[in-house]
């Protein structure tokens, strides 16, 4: 999907709490966070949590690449793939704060934004997310 | 007492710089840095340069491969106009051993680089520029003795295929310095890798 596809994952009015991650199968830091997020959808998935991966691979890296580590990592949160090229028009949509470098993170609520440029580890997403869960 | 206070003071602005880098209008930090070729280079040694396109990258990210080919036209059609091309490898090469000095080598000599390919091997010039990712261009311009900040950001809009660029950032905004103009837009985005640090 493009941009404007993909855009109202961003700003979802629900109960629930958002972490949206951009990724790509060729980011070492990525790929290496990813099981923090997957712990992440395992632990918190049933209190609201919807934890959205968004591969940033090219469509030619799909069939080879993409789908291949979704099943050997055997990947239970969603995924999705964004492809468009002019990221300079939508990196700031997704946050002013983003310069471009990726792993990062959305995570959002009704009454809570944050950005991340950073890798993440279980306890540190676990930290923000958690607060943000209603009735827990 | 005193004195410490203004130590932690200096450090506290150390830290506040470093996180947020240079702006267009800054002045830039000239370095000394080891190329590809064995030698030291510092910008200071382009004396002819009109400016200098600075560009953060390395051998392994993806999409700075995708941009080789375009840096290495831009280095050979704005060198001769005084704006030549110094790509600097920010990585950590024990946090990313693909981008190690020996590995820098022989992909300059793979493609044949006609620019300086150095490395930031303290990762101490990357930090003040603010650089974030590989690739990440900081276009300077000569003014006087100085290099000064004119163009931060991606080299063009559309890094997966060159044939559909629509907007050359990067060209556009030597091209407005050389004409005596400022660039538009002096600030882009673009997604890329994150520059490696030992964890």
């Amino acid at each position: 999907m493009d941009f404007d596809e993909f855009s109202p994952w961003l700003s979802r009015e629900t109960d629930s709490v958002y972490v949206i991650n951009f990724w790509a199968t060729w980011c070492a830091p990525c790929v290496r966070e990813i099981p923090a997020f997957e712990q992440l959808h395992a632990t918190y998935a049933d209190s609201g949590v919807k934890v959205l991966l968004v591969s940033l691979d090219t469509p030619a890296q799909v069939e080879n690449r993409v789908i291949p580590f979704i099943e050997r990592m055997d990947i239970q949160s969603q995924v999705l793939l964004l492809d468009d090229p002019i990221s300079n028009r939508w990196i700031p949509l997704v946050s002013e704060e983003w310069s471009g470098a990726i792993p990062a993170t959305v995570i959002y609520s009704r009454d809570f934004r944050g950005f991340y440029e950073r890798e993440f580890k279980f306890e540190e997403l676990e930290a923000i997310v958690k607060p943000l869960i209603r009735d827990l | 007492m005193k004195k410490l206070f203004s130590v932690l003071s200096l450090l506290f602005l150390a830290l506040t710089v470093s996180a947020q880098g240079y702006s267009v209008g800054d002045v830039a930090t000239d370095f000394r840095l080891l190329n590809v070729d064995g030698s030291y280079v510092s910008m200071a040694d382009y004396e002819d340069a009109r400016g200098i396109v600075l560009i953060f990258s390395c051998n392994h990210c993806p999409y700075v491969v995708a941009y080789e080919d375009r840096m290495i036209e831009l280095h050979n059609e704005y060198a001769p106009k005084g704006f030549p091309v110094i790509a600097i490898n920010p990585n950590d090469t024990i946090a990313e051993p693909r981008d190690s000095y020996t590995k820098m080598i022989e992909r300059a000599r793979e493609k044949n680089f006609p620019f300086d390919y150095v490395i930031d091997a303290d990762q101490e010039i990357y930090p003040q520029y603010g650089a974030t990712r590989t690739p990440h261009v900081f276009l300077l311009e000569r003014v006087d003795d100085e290099f000064v900040v004119a163009y931060i950001g991606a080299i063009d809009d559309n890094y997966r295929d060159a044939a559909q660029v629509e907007e050359r950032y990067l060209a556009n905004a030597i091209d407005a310095l050389l004409a005596g103009e400022r660039p538009d837009p002096e600030f882009t985005r673009a997604i890329g890798c994150t520059i490696k640090v030992r964890n």
